[in-house]
């Protein structure tokens, strides 16, 4: 049978605040085990949390870029769970008032775009880390991310397909870092997904029983994870099985997933109120400043870059996809006037280089300068097309301007006599004067249009060939 | 006056101000009452009396000369003192020396006060006698075969038995003003958000408050307004303006409205029915006039305390598990680290697992061994009912006609009050149903304990403040203590109309016979 994936996403985002959701002790990742820890994000007997305005703000920003409702209301609520990287054993979390509801994000998605809900955007306090001791049977608690602010957007069961979920996370990601609240690096935890999915006939209307997959710690292994669940799961479909409600784990080794627990007696986390924290209302004027600050955000600056630049709809949005390349465009054209083969050396020659290395492109680290005079070289014919796609990888390998790379390969000078040609031509033509000087005897009107040539070509003319080109085209 | 250790706070601060007593006498004569009480009333977990002088010469040295210099004051085992032990009489936080101070303890050492920590209480306040405590019962200084009320227990037999000068207390649902009246001294309850509960070891978070336990209402006044004013650490605590209270005490309360309740008097003691009654008639005398008031939902007030009461309690011990501190149940050769089998972590990969595919050690804990082995070692039995009745109320299918019930009954009774104080300026109230009861009597009958809070409980619920002051005596020579109730914020005219009242009577004169008298022969006694 034909089936058709549903899938729903949760993404857990650390926003980079400097401290921490509810105490001032820092966020920076990678600190000495327990350093960034205080009584309040311990969790010791007596302390009390206080929300962390700029994480509050952070909050609505992101959940406005979303084009989501701001709650009227900001409520914390307890949720209560044993667990030994929770101090207090409770997770200060959001639950019947999340801090914005029912927005959206548009995708690209088959040559056209889609529109994904959001559910829901809530607010809440990261966990801990565990370290378990490979030599003795014992088990460390590293509470240096306790309390980091996080924000946690669920998505509507819209997506219906691992290339959609992908495309949503890149897109979701674009948006978080256009919005500059999250380092969103997936490798340091700041940017976490679970998926949900099931399977159901095509064209049915009803769900099949979801499986949550956890573990997925880049935006690969949520497609891989997916592709491989709706195997899994349509191979149990057609065998007349039933898809066990649970939650599994992606496991990278296998490549497949396993599952970690049953979801059928879903645990209790006994949610209320959370006292310590008096719920307090959303001035609408604090919703309405954040909302006129809110930056150029991806779709924003997509139909922009194809109107102000003449790129295809298509160009633009790859473009735009990623923050540091949209950026790096935009250095690049600023001093470099022709857009579209700028955009062809980011999104193709760029990308093939980032993904040769298992990069994302905008890892890549390149000056919009390097670009410029590259593309220069190409265009005064310092260099061919073929040699600067070499120059391109050596002056990313070895992080040097290509001029640079040119003078100390010997590539800088100009000793091409068809382009000498028109140079002189240019310069004669541009100096009428001078032309009629050298020829009523002034030689110095000749030393003067050597001088010319060398300007025009930026010194890469050999000035002993020009010399002799332009006496044969003065005599 | 015989002896320094019976002056009041504002007497020893007048004295030490005007250079006629030494803080370090005053301090030798305290410790000295207390190496000759505590043994039998037990009012203290524990003192160090060489810490204490050593602390009290440091700040003699260099130290703040505020308005409690030298005064020695004691806090219950709830507030954090840092560096102290503060276990809120309870095993599982045995040894827990907190990294900080309670910010009404800050408050305090910034007036100079010298701080006697470890007042005994019930454990995690959980009780209205002081029998909780894991390291025993404190004994009523009146009568040391009763109780001392509970659970601040511990502040109010030190303050009557002249064992420190005033105490600070926390008040759950009675908790300082019921010890207050079964031993003859002054509580406060203040409004919910008017002291910072930074620092204090959260029995039930959104009806929790410190409050002081003091021999007079002057003192009451010095000591709330060191610890009042708003705390940007407490979320909760409310940004309004400490009036002077004690330069307002002696205003005139002519013209004061006093509301009388129209309460249910079953189980009312009938000496209590007329210490009040008569207290009542003190204050016409004062100029001030009586008016009914109806607070109709008052009668609800326990059976809606225990549910929220118990739901946030189960909530705020839930991080008593032996992970990071106090108590840990663990097998001999493992003190570090907690250690759990690969069977038991909850399945998936994030399970420590063992070297080389061994079979564990037999000597070691699971996680799920260890929480439960920590919290049944380590919480007393009226703590794991309280746990047990609150992680009931908070469960699916039974949060909405438990706890948000509660919560809505909460709302009704706060209304009540509300209308009550739009025709009056204080509602007069008995604090406690009867006198103080004996020790065993109520303990294995939790109903009949929760009982005798009946009257306290719904300025909690309410968040109103409320004071006990001593308006009485039975006739086997135990205290009746009396309740006013006012508005929010209502404290200076709290402090005002039992001001005026103290003024017009005796009762705070009288003294437990055991403070001058030889404490073994009065043991024998009871």
């Amino acid at each position: 049978m034909v089936y058709e994936p549903v899938i729903g996403l949760e993404v857990h985002v650390q926003l980079a605040t400097h401290s921490k959701l509810f105490c001032g002790c820092p966020t920076k990742f990678g600190g000495l085990p327990n350093a960034q820890t205080c009584p309040v994000c311990l969790g010791l007997p007596g302390a009390l949390p206080v929300l962390n305005q700029q994480a509050f703000e952070w909050g609505i920003k992101t959940a406005l870029a979303f084009d989501c409702q701001v709650a009227e209301v900001m409520k914390f609520d307890r949720k209560q769970y044993f667990y030994p990287d929770l101090p207090k054993n409770f997770q200060i979390s959001q639950y019947d008032r999340p801090l914005a509801k029912a927005g959206h994000l548009d995708i690209a998605a088959n040559g056209t775009t889609k529109r994904i809900g959001i559910t829901r955007v809530h607010m809440e306090e990261d966990a801990g880390k565990l370290l378990h001791d490979p030599k003795e049977p014992a088990s460390y608690v590293d509470f240096n991310r306790t309390g980091v602010p996080l924000l946690e957007i669920v998505s509507e069961p819209d997506l219906r397909s691992p290339d959609e979920a992908y495309q949503y996370l890149v897109e979701l990601k674009a948006v978080l870092e256009y919005l500059d609240v999250s380092t969103c690096n997936m490798e340091e935890g700041s940017l976490r997904c679970d998926a949900n999915i099931s399977l159901r006939p095509a064209g049915a209307s009803e769900f099949g029983s979801k499986v949550e997959i956890k573990n997925l710690n880049s935006f690969k292994y949520v497609r891989a994870a997916l592709t491989f669940e709706m195997g899994r799961q349509a191979r149990a479909l057609d065998a007349q099985q039933r898809v066990a409600q649970e939650t599994r784990l992606w496991d990278l080794k296998s490549e497949a997933t396993e599952s970690m627990r049953s979801k059928e007696g879903a645990s209790d986390y006994r949610y209320f109120p959370e006292p310590d924290l008096v719920p307090f209302v959303i001035g609408r004027t604090v919703v309405e400043s954040i909302t006129r600050a809110l930056p150029e955000l991806p779709a924003q600056r997509s139909r922009r870059f194809a109107d102000a630049y003449g790129l295809s709809a298509y160009d633009a949005h790859v473009l735009t996809e990623h923050r540091r390349l949209a950026d790096l465009f935009e250095q690049a054209v600023a001093s470099y006037r022709r857009p579209k083969p700028v955009a062809n050396w980011l999104m193709g020659d760029l990308r093939a280089y980032g993904n040769a290395r298992g990069k994302e492109p905008e890892e890549v680290q390149v000056e919009p300068a390097w670009l410029v005079h590259l593309l220069e070289a190409i265009d005064q014919g310092t260099i061919s097309g073929k040699m600067a796609k070499d120059l391109f990888v050596d002056m990313l390998d070895q992080q040097q301007d290509p001029r640079q790379l040119i003078e100390q390969r010997g590539l800088k000078q100009i000793v091409d006599d068809g382009a000498l040609d028109r140079l002189a031509d240019e310069v004669l033509a541009a100096h009428q004067q001078s032309v009629e000087d050298y020829r009523k005897g002034k030689m110095n009107a000749l030393m003067f249009l050597v001088g010319k040539c060398m300007e025009r070509s930026k010194g890469k003319a050999n000035p002993t060939q020009v010399t002799e080109i332009l006496k044969r085209k003065l005599s | 006056m015989s002896r320094l250790c019976e002056l009041t706070m504002h007497e020893a601060r007048a004295r030490i101000e005007q250079g006629g007593c030494d803080p370090r006498e005053l301090l030798r004569d305290v410790l000295d009452q207390i190496e000759r009480l505590n043994p039998l009333l037990h009012a203290y977990i524990a003192v160090d009396r060489r810490r204490l002088e050593a602390a009290l010469d440091a700040r003699l040295r260099q130290g703040p000369r505020g308005r409690l210099f030298g005064i020695p004051v004691t806090v219950k085992d709830n507030l954090c003192v840092q560096d102290e032990e503060t276990a809120c009489g309870s095993r599982i936080l045995a040894g827990f020396r907190p990294p900080y101070h309670a910010t009404a303890i800050d408050r305090l050492l910034q007036e100079g006060a010298v701080i006697i920590p470890r007042a005994n209480m019930d454990e995690f306040a959980f009780g209205s006698s002081t029998e909780t405590s894991y390291f025993g019962p404190t004994k009523n200084p009146w009568d040391p075969a009763r109780v001392p009320g509970g659970s601040s227990g511990g502040s109010a037999t030190a303050v009557a038995a002249d064992l420190a000068l005033g105490a600070l207390g926390t008040d759950t649902g009675g908790s300082i003003r019921q010890p207050a009246s079964f031993c003859g001294v002054v509580g406060l309850k203040p409004t919910y958000g008017r002291v910072s509960r930074y620092g204090l070891i959260a029995f039930a978070s959104s009806l929790d408050q410190i409050g002081p336990i003091t021999k007079d209402v002057t003192d009451c006044a010095l000591l709330l307004s060191v610890i009042a004013g708003h705390d940007p650490k407490d979320s909760t605590s409310a940004p309004v303006d400490v009036p002077d209270y004690v330069g307002r005490l002696s205003a005139p309360i002519r013209g004061f409205r006093i509301g009388v309740p129209n309460l249910p008097k079953e189980g009312l003691d009938e000496q209590v029915g007329r210490a009040i009654e008569e207290a009542t008639q003190v204050f016409q005398r004062l100029g001030c006039s009586t008016v009914p008031v109806d607070l109709p939902h008052i009668g609800s007030s326990i059976a809606t305390y225990y549910v929220v009461a118990v739901a946030e309690a189960s909530s705020n011990l839930a991080r008593y598990d032996g992970v990071q501190y106090g108590y840990r149940a663990t097998e001999p050769g493992y003190p570090r680290g907690f250690v759990w089998r690969s069977q038991t972590c909850g399945g998936g990969r994030r399970e420590c697992r063992e070297p080389g595919g061994e079979r564990p050690p037999t000597h070691t804990l699971s996680l799920l061994d260890m929480y439960e082995r920590t919290r049944d070692e380590g919480f007393g039995a009226e703590a794991k009912r309280r746990i047990i009745l609150g992680t009931y109320v908070l469960s699916r299918g039974y949060y909405d006609a438990y706890y948000l019930q509660g919560m809505k009954v909460r709302t009704l009774i706060k209304r009540d009050f509300d209308e009550a104080f739009q025709r009056c300026d204080a509602v007069v109230l008995p604090t406690s149903p009867t006198p103080a009861f004996r020790l065993g009597e109520k303990l294995d009958d939790p109903l009949q304990m929760y009982l005798s809070d009946i009257y306290t409980i719904s300025a909690n619920l309410a968040g109103v403040p409320a004071i006990s002051i001593p308006c009485g005596s039975s006739r086997e020579g135990l205290p009746i203590g009396m309740q006013l109730v006012a508005a929010p914020f209502g404290e200076e005219a709290l402090l005002r109309a039992a001001f005026a009242y103290e003024q017009a009577t005796e009762w705070h004169h009288q003294t437990p016979a055991i403070k001058g008298s030889d404490p073994v022969g009065q043991s024998h006694g009871s």
